[in-house]
């Protein structure tokens, strides 16, 4: 069963709180040169492996996982 | 009598603690969390909110602040500590309290007012028996407590009060969030150091509902005055 | 100074933008040339409908805005209100509807944390939220999801940033379907002298950016997003990529960092950044002070490197504030705003001539008189024609008794619009700030101000000043009778907070509306603005702010007329004041203010057991109105009442209910002569409360009554027996009626 791999990022042109607020708290704690910071999410789906596999992920991955209207993601699937 | 509320950013309840302090006749000292000075106090609250947004995770950025290595120190020397909903989680993030505290398990922030039952002595129950049901308030996303071995934790004096039903009943039922055992709130080992999910400072004035609080934040003051 | 390049195909982008070609001919009489890219769109976004007003000025000039009470009215951020000792209130709805169709959470949260930062312009600290919400058909599972948004949106935002919750409304109408009304109501307090105003002082003053860095959050928001109808496609793409994304975080940093301004007197003046960010609040501050600004748009903190003038310019980035500083003052408030970890940058200048000049990239991008952005939108002089529903002209009094009487309460206590929303509240924090007498869930939200301790921002030791605010707006009623429906709304709020033994001193409000191009909605606006404005006056609350939101119409279909009134009201002792619940077996049950009077039409029971709207809302005495409150206030301030709780959508039956829950105690009442059975029980006719009383006092309240020309009848007594007797009509369990009233929500919108 191939297990299909989904990241979810906020698009690039939202703003990301959680990201802005790591990323200055990491040079407090002596981490320096760290540009940007963005937080998402990490999905693990096994899934039953059929022809229209690919179709199934972005489908999923568009309607529930991600939300369109701030999100982005991408997949990779581990045969 | 002079005790100690720290600020974060993000920190949403240090006024109320610091009034509740005042209420019980005692001096609140606001704590700046870039300050590594604990101002000489005699207890030092760790008051609710959303210490730099709680993003990441519920206090995980707050327990790196200045301040708190100076709380850790006090903590070790015996120095009554105490944490409240988010300052809990700041405790658990930085290690002065067992366990850690997670997404409510109904998914959903709970403000509601709660029963409570006392479970142990510490520094901040003492004169409470235990068995004592307390009405306060609970408002919090991330307060499902979670240890590996709860029993071990209550054999050991370690869990300070337990969701129960208006009765006293511990079970589902009342359990806002799905805590393991329904744990309310912790001490460490040497019972100095306290966490607590439902905010006592929200609890010491009838105009505004229970005072139930005032016997927990009440007996660290006698406890430290005597 | 050479002038700004004009745009190229300047008419077509202006008509690209939403610039009428009159409005476009304008703008190049003002300027003497044709305007530039930037100047377009800054024209366009400050002339939409959202920022100018253009349609809707004309009616607001009719409303009353002075009264004793009144320090600040229309105009500024907020309108403020003396409250006594030393400490004045300022609040104000807004709305953020639009948004919050497209992305129901950030759209919600955004709404929150725009009119927290309203309030907070005016040197206020934000200390209470309300959210009057509508939505569509409860049964349809888009309205679950929005409902579920929208509430975390708000809890996310409004606890996030300890600002308490403490009351709003929630009601059902498939007309909101595909446009969901979330409102906002922001209440902060502040010491008298501490108040800001959003205008410039004096030429030479630095203007500084504090708040989050800007990016292509809402682009064209202003424009686009508010002043336009929704395609019939539920989802429309192109309306996409513009979303604010809120940071409650910042949000609450920023209000911390804003009061030691204020406390340390650091500011001449200050405005949040929220619809046209940097261009609506530069051009404001300058014009309502006859001067000009000229800004350095190469200096403002960018999210992104490679943004255009016109979309820094119009940016609707959250958790902003533009500053007026003195120039000696600009290092301390630097130092204030990097303690709080608040990016704050020096943009530009207050300058003397009255003109709006950007600089970027080394040129002029932007030169125009900052008073013709700010007030010189044309006033848009659209076509009325006068509403009337459909069914208006029905007799809704007609409609025979229920055969089964039972059926027909437990129907109405269920109804979504009617049940309790314990739901919803249980999501919110409303303890924060330890201010909240009575929280959501009763008539009107009580805040004491100071906290009867010496170190309180609000007032003096042992003091027990409060303000009740309520919020109230029946969309039904409107439909049938914009007019009477908005009276009924401003003497509801204003009755709730009375019932709460507050003298009602302000309003505030939202005017939910369709299209204005569609002339019977202008004519339902029209005639809704002349019953407030009539409402205001009678009952002595002047209006000291507010907002309109038009274009809440998708496709055809526009959501009933829902102007909603948020009505202060300031009591001296909140150790006075009654609650809506009954307190003690025996105590005397009177019906205070007016009799029953025909009140089926547009009501609950009409739409939940006949499945009609139809018919005229009920009559409205205002001056009886208007002695209830003078009433109340002086039965609470004496002691007298036990309890006091009003009678509402749903009719007397549901506020019995309501008042027994709590203590679960029960009711007897004696019914009505000469009036029907299900008119007594479910009519809503108003300037009706029920309240308890000791037996002792019954004398002293009915005396109170005849002083004050109050109508008042025995109504029954509270009773051990947790259930409501109805005369020999109805006996209901209070286990079956609390079942009703606490379930009808959950099982309505198939909740877990």
């Amino acid at each position: 069963m191939p297990r299909v791999h989904i990241d979810v990022m906020p698009k690039d042109e939202i703003l990301d709180p959680q990201g802005q607020a790591i990323e200055r708290a990491l040079p407090q704690l002596g981490f320096a040169g760290v540009r940007s910071v963005r937080v998402g999410k990490h999905f693990e789906l096994d899934v039953d492996d059929t022809a229209d596999l690919e179709e199934r992920v972005r489908a999923m991955a568009d309607s529930l996982l991600a939300n369109s209207v701030i999100e982005r993601f991408r997949y990779h699937v581990e045969p | 009598m002079r005790v100690g509320v720290v600020q974060f950013p993000g920190s949403c309840d240090d006024r109320d603690a610091a009034w509740a302090v005042r209420v019980l006749g005692a001096e609140p000292v606001v704590l700046w969390h870039g300050d590594a000075w604990l101002a000489g106090v005699d207890a030092v609250v760790l008051p609710g909110g959303f210490s730099y947004g709680d993003y990441l995770r519920s206090g995980a950025l707050a327990r790196f602040s200045p301040v708190m290595g100076s709380v850790g120190a006090f903590a070790r020397r015996g120095g009554p500590v105490l944490g409240v909903c988010n300052g809990f989680q700041v405790l658990c993030e930085a290690g002065l309290l067992p366990g850690a505290l997670t997404r409510n398990a109904g998914l959903r922030f709970v403000a509601r007012d709660q029963s409570v039952r006392v479970e142990a002595r510490c520094v901040w129950t003492a004169g409470i028996r235990p068995g004592t049901v307390l009405a306060l308030p609970v408002k919090h996303g991330d307060g499902r407590y979670v240890h590996p071995e709860p029993d071990a934790l209550a054999t050991g004096g370690q869990v300070l009060a337990r969701y129960c039903d208006p009765d006293g009943v511990v079970g589902t039922a009342g359990n806002p969030n799905g805590s393991v055992a329904a744990i309310a709130g912790v001490t460490n080992a040497a019972g100095n150091v306290a966490g607590l999910m439902p905010h006592p400072e929200h609890a010491v004035d009838p105009l505004l509902g229970s005072t139930d609080g005032r016997l927990l934040l009440g007996a660290v003051l006698a406890a430290v005055a005597a | 100074m050479t002038a700004p390049a004009a745009a190229p195909h300047g008419p077509a982008l202006a008509g690209e933008l939403g610039l009428t070609a009159d409005e476009y001919e304008r703008i190049v009489g003002t300027l003497g040339r044709a305007p530039s890219t930037a100047e377009l769109a800054t024209y366009s976004v400050m002339w939409s409908e959202h920022c100018s007003y253009k349609s809707s000025k004309r009616y607001l000039a009719r409303l009353p805005t002075r009264g004793p009470h009144i320090l600040v009215g229309p105009g500024e951020n907020a309108g403020v209100v003396d409250v006594g000792g030393g400490t004045a209130v300022t609040f104000k709805i807004e709305s953020h509807n639009h948004p919050s169709f497209v992305e129901p959470f950030q759209g919600a949260a955004t709404g929150v944390g725009g009119i927290i930062r309203d309030i907070l312009a005016m040197g206020a600290r934000p200390v209470a939220l309300l959210d009057p919400l509508r939505f569509g058909d409860p049964g349809d599972p888009r309205t679950r999801r929005l409902v579920d948004g929208v509430v975390r949106g708000i809890g996310h935002y409004g606890n996030s940033v300890g600002v308490a919750t403490v009351g709003g409304e929630l009601a059902f109408d498939a007309s909101y379907g595909g446009n969901p009304l979330v409102n906002v109501l922001c209440l902060g307090v502040l010491p008298r002298t501490r108040l800001q105003l959003a205008r410039a002082e004096r030429a030479g003053d630095v203007a500084v950016l504090v708040g989050q860095r800007t990016g292509r959050d809402g682009i064209g928001g202003a424009s686009v997003l508010a002043s336009a109808e929704f395609g019939d496609a539920a989802a429309d793409a192109s309306k996409r990529p513009n979303v604010q994304v809120g940071d409650p975080f910042a949000g609450k940093s920023l209000i911390e960092c804003c009061l030691q301004l204020y406390a340390e007197d650091l500011l001449s003046g200050i405005q949040d950044m929220g619809a046209a960010g940097i261009v609506c609040s530069t051009a404001e501050m300058a014009s309502r002070a006859g001067l000009g600004m000229t800004v350095d748009l190469d200096a403002v903190p960018l999210r992104e490197a490679s943004m255009d003038a016109w979309e820094i310019l119009c940016s609707e980035s959250q958790e902003r504030m533009l500053a007026l500083v003195a120039r000696d003052g600009v290092p301390r408030v630097l130092q204030v705003c990097a303690r709080w970890g608040v990016d704050a940058t020096p943009i530009g200048e207050v300058t003397d001539g009255g003109r709006l000049v950007f600089r970027y990239r080394g040129r002029v991008v932007h030169d125009v008189p900052a008073a013709s952005l700010a007030d010189g939108a044309p006033s848009c002089d659209r076509h009325v024609v006068d509403w009337v529903h459909p069914a208006a002209g029905q007799d809704a009094e007609a409609v025979p008794p229920p055969a089964d009487v039972r059926a027909a309460a437990l129907a109405v206590l269920s109804s979504p619009n009617v049940a309790s929303a314990r739901w919803v509240w249980e999501q919110y924090d409303s303890l924060v700030g330890h201010g909240t007498v009575v929280g959501p869930g009763g008539d009107a939200a009580v805040l004491r101000l100071a906290d009867g301790l010496s170190h309180g921002e609000g007032g003096q030791a042992g003091e027990f000043r409060g303000v009740a605010v309520s919020t109230d707006g029946n969309g039904r009623w409107c439909a049938l009778d914009p007019r009477e429906g908005t009276k009924l709304a401003v003497a509801e709020a204003a009755r709730n907070v009375a019932c709460a033994g507050a003298a009602p001193v302000a309003a505030t409000n939202c005017l939910n509306f369709g299209s204005p191009e569609r002339p019977p909605v202008m004519g339902q606006f029209r005639d809704a603005v002349e019953g407030l404005a009539v409402a205001c006056e009678a009952l002595g609350t002047p209006v000291t702010g507010g907002n309109v939101s038009f274009y809440n119409q998708t496709g055809h279909t526009a959501v009933q007329p829902t102007p909603v009134v948020g009505v202060l009201g300031v009591v001296d002792d909140v150790r006075a004041c009654p609650g809506p619940a009954f307190v003690a077996p025996g105590d005397a049950l009177l019906m205070v203010g007016a009799p029953t009077r025909p009140g089926l039409g547009g009501s609950e029971y009409l739409q939940r057991v006949h499945g009609r709207v139809a018919g005229r809302p009920p009559r409205i005495d205002l001056d009886e109105e208007r002695r209830l409150h003078g009433l109340l206030c002086a039965a609470a301030a004496g002691g007298v009442l036990r309890s006091a709780h009003d009678v509402a959508v749903g009719g007397l039956l549901a506020t019995v209910v309501e008042s027994c829950l709590p203590r679960e105690l029960g009711a007897r009442l004696v019914p009505e002569d000469g009036v029907a059975v299900h008119q007594w029980l479910f009519g809503e006719s108003p300037t009706r409360v029920v309240c308890s009383a000791a037996p002792d006092a019954v004398p002293v309240l009915s005396a109170l009554c005849d002083g004050h020309g109050v109508f008042h009848r025995r109504l029954g007594i509270v009773t051990a027996m947790p259930r409501v007797e109805a005369g020999g009509s109805l006996t209901l369990g209070l286990d079956e009626a609390g079942h009703a009233h606490r379930s009808g929500l959950s099982e309505a919108l198939e909740l877990t």
